[in-house]
């Protein structure tokens, strides 16, 4: 294998890692910036996942798969902001416990439905999203360059993945280009300004956590019956953090959010890359360094090293009436 | 109490037996005002009478108890601020209801956009606010980002996003108070136009000056009640202030002439810089001398917070340096100050002076808690403190005169006192004032304006920042005018508003 093949390999499971963390980075994007903090995605994607494994193994259906992961994330959507909007409980730990409350569901939940230690059964072929292998890969196979790359990067992919990336302009689109959009960005940064103009804040925010609950779904549902066939403990592992962390380091807006994945995504699959193997001169790399590097990168530039990442500014503040 | 309105004047807006609780509190008792169409009303009454609550009423945002509305003669239900929109009704809050980082155009279309896509509502938007800036002469540049705006710019896109909605009557929540002169006078041309053009326009203030500047009618709330109505050009400042208050207030400060002996405090070539870099106070000096006061006027946000600030020890000054007393002091911290007879009430008495949450005895010594008085070693004496807190109340008449009451219960004015009492009792050398009046009813502003200038003619020197003109004015020895961090001017305290104001805009030295 030439330098040339590596680097083709590495970027197709790149995109394949950054995917999860897209679903996941849009979704928070479009809580945050109703002005609720998320730190519950790692949750909605994890019980999301649980759900279509299940439901797309009893029908052998991978789109039912897909309704009932988007379905459980917004039920808990709904129950993050029954806590933080009508009871006006503090965000955060809302969204830790609920991923208290996906980590613990799910095994137990599992172990009573399959009795496999925590894992669902295997999704047979029917109940799975496989790769699409798109019109013309073997006639552009053997061009340089471009003939690899579309065959492995940009083709063979399954539809969930061209679904995320169709998210972004759809995303941009719906915050910037709709009264929807508009009235979500102005409930972020100023409720008061929202509710003076007669519209409800509640309201409003749990439209935007329902788009989130949506999102998230997608999300689960891509690891466990898409990268997968079968839930397993704690599949997420940590990618709802990963995608608060790019959402943070792409400063609220869709596009970035975008190219903030596919980097992570990148270092994800190039740490697995590095795995077991040395570098001339430095020797072998622990692989750890690589998986922290999303989390240095954006404690960098909350630092303020890459410009200022400004959040929204009435994010995590539960909104109340003067007096 | 309603005016006599001549019949052919029909009333725009009537309140009848407005009634609301807010548990114990009570906060509008039976209230009954008519304000006639194309006139400009003024609401008048200290902090806590119940002026903003009944407009919030009025805006639906709070729900009376009882009691009706009618608009233009027709009783209403207003369930909501959506309701209040319909009914023409539009509000300029006092804290503006803007999205920073929105355009004007973004803010005024927020909440009437159109339809669900927003491209056909920018259009007829765009060509809306064109006509309102043509009748009105409310000039605001659509595409301008609002954070980037003068705070007079902002109130006007207030105001237009009232207008955009079809407004009739207008409530504006003390508009004047974060405008210079300059603002505010266009401020009150932009309203008289509106009035003229048959708007009608409630206006809540505590300045009894814009009230008789610009309204044609004034009602008086007491707590909880509307004490009067009056014609304005039948009615004096002394009657309204002695309404407000229910008994007669002084409203000039009476002070003798200075007598400034030797510098207390002298500040050198003094540049603070804020976290990000700015350059917020920009190469100062003046002096304050024993038995003077010295008042810095300026426009809130020109540097005054951090001049401030940087003589109190709290924020490190970039360069230049501080003496008090011929000491330099210059990078001691604030304990450091108060022991070399430094006292500081600071211009924002929740966040700086006061814990709220704590009791008001344990805030009545904050600051001053290692002091022997009040405790020896790690050990707190409570029973010395508290003794010491029924002191400050009995001589600052703080109410309710319990020091075992949450800070937070107590008014505004009550909180200043308190602050006030802890900083003066300590017998400072040097004091510095931020603010001493904010949010304080005019009782106890008389009161407080009385111990600063008993301090001063004790042979202190005090420092006074406010953005009040008129207590600059009225209290101040020689006046500093600040602009964009830099000392523009000095005047005497009797230097006219007018100059003054020209120099807080930076446009005549």
């Amino acid at each position: 294998m030439d330098y040339f093949d590596i680097f083709i390999g590495i970027l197709g499971s790149a995109v394949r890692l950054s995917i999860p963390l897209l679903f996941t980075a849009l979704a928070g994007l479009f809580s945050e910036r109703a002005g609720i903090f998320d730190i519950g995605l790692e949750g909605k994607m994890l019980v999301s996942a649980f759900a279509s494994a299940c439901a797309a193994y009893w029908t052998g259906n991978a789109w039912l798969g897909l309704a009932a992961g988007i379905l459980v994330a917004i039920a808990f959507s709904f129950i993050h902001g029954f806590a933080s909007i009508t009871n006006r409980g503090n965000q955060i730990v809302s969204g830790v416990a609920l991923n208290f409350v996906a980590a613990g569901l799910t095994i137990v939940l599992g172990q009573a439905w399959f009795g496999q230690g925590g894992r669902t059964a295997q999704v047979p072929g029917s109940g799975r999203f496989a790769p699409i292998i798109l019109p013309g890969t073997d006639a552009i196979r053997d061009v340089p360059i471009l003939g690899p790359l579309y065959a492995n990067v940009i083709s063979g992919n399954n539809i969930l993945t061209y679904i995320a990336f169709l998210m972004v302009p759809i995303s941009w689109w719906v915050l910037y280009r709709t009264r929807f959009g508009l009235r979500l960005r102005a409930v972020g940064e100023n409720p008061g300004a929202v509710d003076t103009a007669g519209i409800s804040v509640s309201w409003l925010r749990y439209r935007a956590l329902i788009v989130t609950g949506f999102l998230a779904g997608f999300a689960g549902t891509y690891l466990a019956i898409a990268q997968s066939a079968a839930f397993i403990n704690n599949m997420s592992a940590g990618k709802g953090y990963i995608a608060l962390a790019a959402l943070i380091f792409a400063k609220w807006k869709p596009v970035p959010v975008m190219l903030a994945c596919l980097l992570f995504g990148f270092l994800d699959a190039f740490a697995n890359f590095m795995q077991g193997k040395s570098l001339p001169l430095i020797g072998e790399v622990p692989v750890q360094i690589f998986q922290a590097l999303p989390y240095i990168l954006t404690c960098v530039l909350l630092a303020g090293f890459i410009g200022i990442a400004r959040p929204p500014k009435a994010g995590g503040v539960p909104y109340t009436k003067e007096r | 109490m309603s005016l006599d309105l001549p019949k052919e004047i029909e009333p725009a807006i009537e309140l009848v037996g407005i009634d609301k609780k807010f548990g114990a509190v009570h906060a509008n008792k039976n209230i009954n005002l008519t304000v006639a169409k194309g006139s400009i009303h003024g609401v008048i009454g200290e902090n806590g009478a119940g002026k903003s609550t009944l407009m919030s009423i009025l805006y639906g945002f709070y729900h009376a108890d009882q009691g009706e509305i009618r608009i233009s003669g027709k009783p209403i239900v207003i369930r909501d601020s959506q309701a209040a929109i319909a009914a023409g009704i539009g509000m300029v809050h006092q804290h503006f209801m803007l999205v920073e980082n929105f355009t004007v155009l973004e803010n005024v279309m927020l909440g009437a956009e159109g339809g669900q896509l927003l491209r056909k509502g920018v259009a007829s938007a765009r060509k809306e606010l064109k006509r309102l800036e043509d009748d009105y002469g409310l000039e605001v540049d659509p595409d301008a980002v609002v954070e980037e705006l003068p705070v007079g710019s902002q109130q006007r896109v207030e105001i237009l996003k009232a207008l955009y909605r079809g407004a009739e009557i207008l409530i504006l929540d003390e508009p004047t108070g974060v405008l210079t002169p300059a603002e505010a006078d266009h401020l009150f041309k932009v309203l008289r136009v509106l009035r003229d053009q048959g708007k009608t326009i409630i206006l809540i203030t505590h300045k009894l000056r814009e009230i008789m500047a610009i309204t044609d009618t004034v009602s008086v709330m007491r707590r909880g009640e509307m004490v009067a109505t009056r014609k304005t050009s039948e009615t004096t400042v002394e009657e309204l202030a002695e309404l407000m208050v229910g008994r007669r207030v002084l409203l000039h400060v009476e002070k003798g002439d200075a007598n400034p002996g030797r510098v207390l405090l002298s500040v050198r070539n003094l540049t603070v810089r804020d976290a990000r870099g700015v350059t917020m106070v920009d190469d100062v000096s003046f002096d304050v001398r024993a038995g003077e006061i010295v008042g810095i006027a300026g426009v809130a946000g020109n540097g005054q917070s951090e001049l401030l600030e940087a003589i109190a020890g709290i924020r490190k000054p970039y360069s230049g340096e501080i003496f008090i007393d011929g000491k330099p002091v210059a990078g001691i911290d604030p304990a450091g100050l108060r022991d070399l007879g430094l006292a500081h009430i600071p211009e924002d008495r929740h966040h700086m002076g006061l814990v709220l949450k704590f009791e008001e005895y344990e805030n009545s010594i904050l600051g001053y808690h290692r002091d022997q008085r009040y405790g020896r070693g790690v050990m707190l004496d409570l029973d010395a403190m508290r003794k010491d807190a029924e002191e400050k109340i009995a001589k600052y008449d703080i109410r309710p005169p319990n020091p075992r009451l949450k800070t937070a219960n107590f008014s505004g004015g009550n909180q200043q006192k308190i602050v006030v009492a802890r900083e003066i009792e300590r017998d400072p050398n040097v004091l510095i004032i931020g603010q001493p009046t904010r949010g304080v009813d005019i009782g106890a502003i008389e009161f407080i304006h009385k111990r600063i200038i008993d301090m001063r003619d004790a042979g202190k020197a005090v420092l006074l920042v406010s953005v009040e003109l008129d207590e600059i004015r009225s209290l101040s020895d020689r006046i500093l005018v600040m602009f964009a961090g830099k000392v523009v001017g000095e005047k005497t305290g009797d230097a006219g508003e007018q100059t003054l104001g020209l120099m807080m805009a930076g446009i005549a030295a």
